[in-house]
């Protein structure tokens, strides 16, 4: 019905389509991003360009070329019928058995993305104008896998796992130009294994080439970036609470500009912040699926509702997600924790987990008779940080490094572990030098614990510690004793490379048992969980 | 004046030995030396053993050893030379009495310096030797059966006889031992080549002198890449890998916590150690037992490159003699301030790794399993000099 509406309005609209989209973007926007919109089309422009030549340089047939974008655009005008999406693969799809080159199917696959965004665009605008009592906004969020059986469920590649792609690069550049966010460059020689990865230096901050005052990013999320580059702000429970409340503040200080939707206006206004942010440090999987949260909520508001309504229930959205994902989550985990603390135990921690020491301070407080050893590593120096806050609370405490782990092993009766992401395959991602510890554990028979709430788990799969990971500052392994620093002149060395790792991932045969706060649950019912989660959603 | 032991061939006589004694037990510097002959000598001798054992005293607190093992072997054998040449001793029984003396106050100083004692029973096995050679002619020195049913206890009267080259001999046959002590880094280096190849990645930790010779000499031919873990806290991993540099070697620092990560890519591990032990494990710097069960998960060969001096007649026992604490200090600074006094700080200086965990030996004589160790032992020492 709704549907019929818009294909009629749509079959008088079609043939001005075009101009009507300039007009309506230059017109509806308002000056204030007027410089990002045109951009935003040069780019596109540039785009289209750019895969000419690159598909001039396959040398593919031109015909076919051309009678792919005629076929793409002829199916998008009655493409906005009501399974919008499912119209526009099939002339892609017929193209696409046509030529059965593997090298043309990325370059299909972009394009057929580029028709299917511009087919929803639209279906958006049309049913915009042609009803206003929403009906499902299913074509309102981002292009997620879409119920399409033809569509591959690749992912997309983050762009910080590609740095040694020059093409990648490049397209991180520009997104980032576009949004007026400043690119930040490594630093420093970066061992061959891992150039895949960014190395940045924590002496240059990104904020040095961004003008005061900001005018694109709030300044919020300036300070929390800086936070973050530095070091200030450090833990996956610390980053994702600190990144909620800098979008609480955002979301307090915008205002809707005039004919726009905030559930569709705040979400775009949150990419350049994100692109930043992952910029200063890239995300954490906890801060991913917060990020994504958000979105979703945002995306849900509907679209009568006021603005100053609309705020407070993104605000309360916000809190809710704070007080039942981390802070009850963790009174969930200490009190499963708690049970499996007995009196005269004596526990292994390493670092410094936020979790995992508020399950400690819990159970002392519940009078177990335990003694914690804590065990740190070079050049962080986390423990000690632990190493206080246990100690302040009446805790008896020993302290090692993690070169001295087989000497103290024998002495331990139990190991626990807090994680910063739990993958899909079972494998704990977590701070470098965990699986270590699990490792060793191991060989001891020792039981090793890991205690993690559910919203860190994620959906990446990851076998070894080299292809997803974060390479921190290198300079930092650099230390002086008895008044000589060997390293001191490591870059000016042809040969020499200093390596920092900041995370890695334990197989999930080290780990005995995974605390959560849906339960005790082994390693490989992760998915398990997974699945729930989304099933619910 | 400085008395070399190849001049010396004449035996002093003169004084009770009992007086001679007496002498090298009292070791102060104020006393009123005596008129013998043969004092200056002794109290020359003495100084140089009361020197050499405040150097063992000074050089074991932390940092690992200052001085590495070779230089205490060589240091060490030189001692046992000049007591050969310049103390008062009239048979091999009494030579060895008095070795075994000066040894057991050698390895109190230090107990953690495992190679002053091995020499010690190198050298009283030479004497050994010498001694069942002059006595008995014979060129057949294998442990025949009968002899060992025949010889009974090799007990103290076998050994009072006095032959007058015992003493020329035994000196000779020291610098036989001290000329092989020279040459155990060059034997060692030598065999780079067999065990790597091009395009390897080799891990090893901290900085032993052994394999920065081993992996300097391959560079020479092979181009390979060497990951170093730092081996907190005396990070002496940094040393090596600017030392590894200066050869055009391609070298990683990585800390102690990113072992385990960075094993997968490890294509061999190669360590040096303090001690060999007598079951075919080993004594070495703390954070070598981790690296050893990294190398087993991943089914990664771990090369141990350790002279022969450093086989050791010991066995690991848990107990206060096998572990070797430095100050706290260095793992908890006092600037943390008032958590210092509510906390236990541990500082361990070495690791048991086990026989079962290691793949070869390399060593001066060559590649040998850890199962084989005890037989090389049975070679180097008498079973009677394994307790001095």
């Amino acid at each position: 019905m709704a549907d019929s509406v818009g294909r009629q309005v749509d079959s008088i609209n079609h043939a001005t389509e075009e101009d009507e989209k300039k007009h309506e973007i230059i017109g509806a926007k308002g000056e204030g991003k007027e410089l990002t919109k045109e951009e935003k089309q040069r780019l596109r422009k540039e785009k289209k360009q750019h895969k000419k030549n690159k598909k001039d340089d396959r040398g593919p047939p031109e015909k076919e070329k051309e009678k792919e974008k005629a076929s793409v655009p002829a199916p998008s005008k009655p493409a906005t019928q009501s399974p919008a999406h499912k119209a526009a693969p099939v002339p892609v799809n017929a193209s696409a058995s046509e030529s059965p080159v593997a090298a043309e199917k990325p370059a299909k696959s972009k394009a057929e993305l580029r028709a299917e965004r511009r087919a929803r665009q639209d279906s958006e605008r049309a049913s915009k104008q042609g009803k206003k009592e929403g009906g499902q906004q299913s074509t309102s969020s981002k292009p997620k896998a879409t119920p399409n059986e033809l569509q591959p469920v690749v992912k997309r590649l983050p762009d910080h796992v590609q740095v040694d792609d020059p093409v990648a690069l490049k397209k991180l550049a520009k997104k980032l130009e576009r949004q007026q966010v400043p690119l930040r460059s490594d630093y420093g020689y970066k061992v061959s294994l891992f150039s895949h990865l960014h190395q940045y230096s924590r002496k240059n901050p990104p904020t040095q080439q961004i003008s005061i005052p900001v005018t694109v990013i709030h300044p919020s999320i300036v300070r929390l970036g800086l936070q973050y580059s530095q070091g200030i702000i450090a833990g996956s429970n610390a980053r994702s609470v600190a990144l909620l409340h800098a979008f609480k503040q955002v979301i307090q200080d915008y205002s809707t500009p005039p004919n726009e939707e905030l559930s569709r206006d705040l979400v775009n206004k949150l990419s350049p912040y994100i692109s930043f942010l992952s910029q200063c440090r890239p995300l954490s999987a906890s801060m991913g699926n917060a990020i994504k949260y958000i979105k979703k909520e945002i995306s849900n508001i509907p679209s009568q509702c006021k603005e100053e309504e609309a705020k407070r229930i993104l605000q309360e959205c916000i809190d809710s997600y704070i007080n039942e994902k981390i802070i009850l989550a963790s009174e969930a985990i200490s009190k499963y924790a708690i049970e499996k603390i007995s009196d005269g135990d004596v526990i292994l921690v390493y670092g410094c987990s936020s979790l995992v020491n508020h399950i400690l301070c819990e159970a002392f407080e519940k009078q177990r008779k335990f003694r914690v050893i804590v065990v740190d590593s070079r050049p962080r120096l986390e423990g000690r940080e632990a190493l206080r806050r246990l100690v302040k609370k009446g805790i008896r405490c020993t302290y090692v490094l993690i070169s001295a782990l087989s000497y103290i092993l024998p002495e331990v009766s139990k190991v626990f572990l807090g994680a910063h992401a739990l993958l899909a395959n079972g494998y704990v991602m977590s701070r470098v030098g965990t699986s270590q510890i699990a490792l060793v554990a191991k060989a001891y028979n020792v039981p090793v614990l890991v205690c993690c709430e559910t919203y860190k788990f994620c959906e990446r799969v990851q076998t070894d510690s080299f292809v997803s990971n974060e390479l921190d500052d290198p300079d930092d392994l650099i230390v002086t004793r008895n008044g000589k620093t060997h390293l001191e002149n490591w870059q000016t060395v042809k040969s020499l490379g200093l390596l920092n790792l900041v995370y890695d991932v334990t197989p999930p045969d080290f780990v005995d048992l995974v605390i959560t706060d849906l339960g005790m649950i082994p390693c490989t019912s992760v998915p398990v969980v997974l699945r729930v989660k989304n099933v619910d959603q | 004046e400085i008395h070399e032991p190849e001049e010396v061939s004449v035996w002093f006589r003169e004084g009770s030995s009992c007086c001679q004694e007496t002498l090298a037990r009292n070791q102060r510097f104020t006393e009123t030396p005596v008129n013998m002959p043969g004092a200056d000598k002794e109290t020359d001798l003495s100084e140089r053993i009361e020197s050499f054992l405040s150097e063992l005293k000074r050089c074991g607190s932390g940092a690992g050893s200052l001085r590495g093992s070779a230089e205490t072997a060589r240091e060490t054998t030189a001692l046992l030379r000049r007591i050969t040449a310049q103390a008062r001793w009239g048979n091999a029984g009494e030579l060895m009495e008095i070795i075994r003396k000066e040894g057991r106050r050698m390895t109190a100083a230090q107990p953690s310096e495992t190679t002053v004692g091995n020499m010690i029973r190198r050298v009283l096995k030479i004497i050994r030797e010498e001694y069942a050679r002059g006595s008995s002619e014979e060129t057949d020195q294998q442990e025949s059966l009968h002899k060992l049913l025949t010889s009974g206890g090799s007990s103290e009267d076998n050994f009072r006889q006095h032959f007058t080259h015992l003493k020329a001999n035994v000196i000779e046959a020291i610098n036989e031992l001290l000329t092989e002590l020279e040459g155990t880094t060059d034997n060692i280096s030598m065999q780079a080549l067999e065990h790597i190849h091009s395009n390897e990645v080799i891990m090893t930790i901290g900085r032993s002198r052994t394999v920065e010779a081993f992996l300097k000499d391959a560079a020479r031919k092979r181009k390979f890449h060497v990951i170093v873990a730092e081996c907190a806290p005396f990070c002496q991993g940094h040393e090596m890998a600017t030392s590894l540099c200066k050869e055009d070697i391609e070298t990683t620092v990585i800390p102690d916590a990113a072992i385990f990560a960075v094993m997968s890519r490890v294509n061999k591990v190669i360590i040096g150690t303090q001690t060999v032990l007598a079951n075919g494990g080993l004594r070495a710097v703390n954070g070598t037992h981790t690296l050893a069960l990294a190398a087993k998960h991943h089914s990664t060969p771990l090369i141990v490159c350790a002279p022969m001096f450093k086989l050791s007649p010991q066995f690991p026992n848990e107990e206060d003699t096998f572990h070797k604490f430095v100050s706290p200090h260095e793992v908890l600074p006092f600037t943390e301030g008032e958590i210092l006094s509510k906390v236990n700080a541990h500082c361990p200086v070495f690791d048991y790794v086990p026989p079962e965990l290691i793949t070869l030996f390399i060593s001066n004589i060559g590649g040998n399993a850890p199962s084989y160790i005890y037989r090389l032992m049975s070679e180097l020492y008498h079973p009677e000099d394994h307790e001095l």
